[in-house]
């Protein structure tokens, strides 16, 4: 029986965010602040020859300008904050300039002259690919890693920019639907005989497909304000993350992490825009150290846009060899990436979906990311995975009508289980129970009978689908910080930033459950720097759950051990001889021997040494170190690295259910119902999880139905910078009565059982979506994402005109 | 002596709040090169039932002064273009999106924002009781306007049905795509889920 996990609670922001007091980065003020904004490129590809700003200059109320030469160089490919010499997409950052007020700053852009020489660009990878196709970069089209590449989030680091170009016949090839042989690639795996693989196989089926990139356009705008005291900069930013900025950051500023307070009370979005620090930061923070004055630098809705980051687009060609029992005994899969102007793309990712969507025999993966003069690329929630899972469900119907065999039962054949593997290398899960949950959500969404009823109605037609969202969730390694105070109080300080889904609060209940805690006795501790935070991971890539309910418990631990240590010695015994509950640490022959955590912790402040934190274990992080120097001589200090021993991938995994009606006059669907069932572990936040459920099918919504980058192919400019242009999902186009359970089942290798659950929520919804898509139009493969409503009515029409061709940022 | 500055320290001494002193002479100093008439910039704005006295130009938009003039940071700016609905706020109690509204277009009106929706004595609007109960908000960025829509709709509909309850928040975003647990919220604040 658990005191906290798995029940309901409040999360201790949740009041300020239904009151408007929460503060988020464009929030925080301070005297003397200063505006400044920013001047970007109008034009897609081009080099700066000269930048004119005396008038602006001479203006009453401007303060100062901010150029690249104010910062270090950035060489290519890294993504550099201000742009030097080359422009590579519209909208990205020139220059900054700072006035008293906004309005001062706006006009004196506007009196800028900065002359251009145009160069050529390019809006689709495979144009770029073509033989004398434009280039990017001066230096090439493709980003090529020298290094593996880091976690999610992370800077390009170990890249470098080359110039590739395919034969005609491969561009043609894959246009077409076929394998582009000859084509070069920069990333490949395999593992198994292919060979073999494709000629035991029963059925082949190849596919060609196309998803597009979209921005984040998370609600708040990344703005910055910064301001600079004592030699320390006190920085409010949004950031998915908060511990996980501090190095980075301090980088940017070029001072000790030491000397940074990164303040982030409250994030309004990041959807993995914003896992790390961004180039952007380091303008607002270097600018108000050069004019000695609190700098805000506001980005607006349509900068947003250009700087906020965007999913990666794919083109690619998949073949799959199935056996007559059902096993896919092959896979070949070809993804050319569509980098943006910042060249990376989540290829591999892809691939890593289709290996635990189809735990294949035998797999080749080929890929290669082109840039392109668009937005900058990053994480998106389930950065390839998500999208492949849009595309790759309707190709799983087909394979499994092809052997006519229930959807179902082929995605219960095939999908990893807890022996399973994932990715290239196919390195193990630490738990799967993905048959589970497809078994789970079959009855909850009564499968069988939605199966039976008829699927015409006049010009209605229903369609039935099911996908699979997988996204890795989890890390190990991190430090979690305690402490227990005078008065008996359990003070939890996180380091997880607070991006909305509530993992700061969900992971401290670890430690308040280890320590027997009543919850109204805890506080949490975090938001900024000052208060104190252990190292922790970025908030991406699902993996807080996992990761920091580890950490956190493995400090409890610590000061249970303290506790213990404490009591035996002054009450006698061993620490063995002791345990805990109540708040108090007592002897477990005789419970009436022993002493409250409020006694305890006055002893540990008397004892000193690492039961109050003046020593502390060798192998935490410096940032950590620097938290628990702070909190020395307060109270019983709980403090470790997460050593917990294990290996594998913690696997966070979805399946969805949906059912649609298609007006076959006018290519629109209303999505009727949908059910999706988390294979996460432990449901640590009961209510938390059902949103977080629902806001991923939300977005699933998007990705397979209406979210897209357009770009004008003939003047390389984009044509939907607002919300209402890029379609996020509004309250009238997704279902708002849905159903979300768990399998529930622990994992191993998490204390409280956890893992996380954010990014294949989208996944599972989107294939879901795809999936009944294709099933209304009798089999139709799409293989677009998004799959919109003009490519349904000219699909019922006859006209291919919007899916041939693999046709990408653009109509 | 320098008439910019006297007339800053004018503007100083009847702009509200000491936190947008600082800004405030700083949109005298902006309007001031642009030769425009200064005097019929002092507006009385109605906020949360309180008449304050602002400096406003012409061109200001309504959330650009809640949130800049008088610190009422609440009224969220998502689009700043009226598309999101995050600074939705009541004028003469109907639903607004502060960003498309001029500050001088509301003199003599009553403003609501965020700020204003609890009681005096700090407890919360059922609806948003009925958001924390629900967990409704993510990032929470949406959530105040959010809030202001949900509560127009049960003043002038106290027990909406589901569908006009969608129609009435329709013209608030939530990227986070927390739209079911909102409405419910509503559902729940009009006492018909428990």
């Amino acid at each position: 029986m658990t005191m906290h996990i798995g029940k309901d609670f409040l999360p201790p922001d949740v009041p300020g965010k239904v009151t408007g007091e929460i503060k988020y980065a464009e929030d925080h003020k301070r005297e003397g602040m200063v505006f400044a904004r920013i001047l970007t490129s109008p034009l897609p590809s081009g080099r700066v020859v000269n930048i004119d700003a005396s008038e602006a200059l001479r203006m009453d109320g401007v303060i100062g300008i901010f150029t690249a030469d104010d910062l270090p160089p950035v060489p290519p490919p890294g993504n550099p904050a201000l742009a030097s010499e080359y422009v590579t997409f519209v909208g990205q950052p020139i220059l900054a300039v700072a006035a008293v007020t906004e309005e001062i700053a706006e006009t004196a852009i506007s009196r800028i002259r900065v002359d251009f020489e145009r160069r050529d660009f390019v809006v689709d990878p495979l144009v770029s690919l073509t033989p004398g196709g434009p280039n990017p970069y001066p230096e090439g089209n493709v980003l090529v890693r020298t290094r593996e590449e880091g976690p999610e989030g992370t800077p390009i680091v170990g890249a470098e920019i080359r110039d590739i170009k395919w034969p005609q016949s491969a561009v043609d090839a894959i246009r077409e639907g076929r394998e582009p042989v000859g084509g070069e690639f920069t990333q490949e795996w395999a593992f198994g005989d292919i060979d073999a693989g494709f000629a035991e196989a029963a059925h082949i089926i190849e596919e060609p497909f196309v998803t597009m990139g979209y921005p984040h356009h998370s609600l708040e705008a990344r703005t910055c304000m910064a301001y600079w005291e004592n030699g320390k900069c006190y920085f409010a930013g949004s950031s998915q993350s908060q511990s996980a900025n501090d190095n980075g950051l301090a980088r940017m500023l070029n001072i000790d992490a030491g000397d940074l307070v990164f303040i982030n009370e409250a994030t309004g979005g990041g959807f993995g825009s914003k896992i790390g620090p961004y180039p952007y930061m380091a303008i607002t923070g270097n600018f108000a150290r050069m004019l000695n004055r609190p700098v805000q630098t506001r980005i607006t809705r349509e900068q947003e846009f250009y700087i906020g980051s965007a999913r990666s687009g794919m083109q690619g060609w998949i073949k799959v060899g199935v056996k007559a029992d059902g096993k896919v005994s092959a896979v070949d899969l070809v993804i050319v990436n569509d980098g943006g102007a910042t060249g990376g793309g989540s290829g591999n990712s892809s691939a890593q979906h289709v290996t635990i969507a189809y735990q294949p025999e035998s797999m080749r993966y080929r890929g290669i990311s082109v840039y392109t003069n668009t937005t900058p690329r990053g994480a998106q929630r389930g950065p390839g995975q998500n999208e492949m899972a849009s595309v790759l469900a309707p190709i799983t119907d087909k394979v499994a009508r092809t052997l006519d065999m229930d959807r179902i039962d082929f995605r219960k054949l095939n999908a990893a289980d807890s022996d399973g593997f994932q990715g290239g290398s196919r390195g193990p899960l630490t738990s799967a129970f993905i048959r589970q949950a497809l078994e789970q959500g079959e009855r909850m969404f009564s499968w069988q009978d939605k199966s039976s009823q008829p699927k015409r109605n006049g010009n209605k037609v229903r369609g039935l689908g099911v996908g699979i969202g997988y996204h890795g969730a989890g890390s190990r390694g991190y430090d979690g910080l305690v402490r227990i105070a005078p008065d008996g109080k359990l003070h939890i300080h996180s380091g997880v930033g607070n991006l909305g889904t509530y993992s700061y609060a969900a992971t401290s209940r670890a430690a308040a459950e280890a320590l027997q805690m009543p919850w109204e006795n805890c506080e949490i501790h975090r938001g900024r720097t000052d208060n104190f935070l252990p190292h922790s991971s970025g908030q991406g890539g699902s993996n807080t759950m996992f990761t920091h309910g580890r950490a956190n418990w493995v400090a409890a631990e610590d000061a249970i051990a303290k506790l213990k240590e404490i009591a035996a010695a002054d009450l006698g015994g061993t620490p063995d001889d002791y345990e805990i509950g109540g708040e108090r640490v007592f002897l477990s022959s005789d419970p009436d021997q022993g002493m409250t955590y409020a006694e305890a912790a006055q002893r540990a402040i008397a004892l000193g040494g690492r039961f109050s934190g003046m020593e502390y274990p060798d192998d935490i992080n410096p940032i950590t170190q620097r938290a628990v120097q702070g909190l020395q001589g307060t109270g019983l200090v709980g403090v470790a690295k997460d050593n917990i021993p294990g290996q594998g991938q913690p696997p966070g995994n979805v399946v969805g259910f949906c059912e649609i009606e298609l007006d076959l006059d006018t290519g629109k669907y209303e999505i009727l119902d949908y059910g999706a069932v988390a294979d996460c572990g432990t449901v640590v936040h009961p209510k938390n999880f059902d949103n977080a459920m629902r806001g991923g099918a939300v977005w699933g919504v998007g990705l397979t139905g209406l979210e897209r980058h357009v770009y004008d192919p003939q003047n390389g400019l984009p044509a939907n910078v607002g919300l209402h242009q890029s379609k996020p999902p509004t309250y009238k186009d997704v279902p708002l009565e849905t159903q979300a359970q768990g399998v529930n089942i622990p994992d191993p290798q998490s204390p409280i059982g956890a893992r996380g659950i954010g990014e294949p929520t989208q996944g599972a919804a989107a294939a879901a979506l795809a999936s009944a898509i294709s099933d209304a139009l009798d089999g139709h493969l799409f293989n677009t994402a998004p799959t919109t409503t003009d490519m349904i009515i000219n699909h019922l029409a006859g006209n291919t005109y919007s899916s041939k061709t693999l046709k990408t940022n653009t109509f | 002596m320098n008439p910019k500055l006297t007339r800053r320290r004018f503007i100083k001494g009847v702009i509200f709040s000491g936190a947008a002193a600082s800004t405030g002479a700083s949109f005298y100093l902006a309007n001031a090169q642009s030769g425009q008439n200064t005097a019929e910039r002092l507006i009385n704005l109605n906020v949360n039932g309180r008449t304050r006295p602002v400096d406003v130009m012409p061109s200001e938009t309504l959330a650009h002064t809640l949130r800049y003039k008088l610190d009422l940071t609440g009224t969220k700016l998502g689009c700043n273009r009226g598309e999101c609905g995050a600074c939705t706020v009541h004028i003469d109690g109907v639903p607004n999106y502060a960003c498309s509204v001029l500050t001088q277009n509301v003199r003599d009106r009553e403003v609501t924002t965020i700020e204003g929706i609890k009681a005096a004595d700090g407890t919360l609007h059922a609806v948003q009781q009925a958001f924390i109960a629900e967990n409704a908000p993510q990032c929470g960025f949406c959530t105040p306007g959010q809030v202001m829509s949900a509560v127009a709709l049960l003043r002038d509909n106290p027990r909406p049905t589901r569908d006009e309850a969608i129609q009435a928040m329709s013209g608030n975003l939530c990227r986070c795509g927390a739209y079911e647990h909102y409405l419910n919220g509503v559902m729940r604040a009009s006492g018909q889920l428990v």
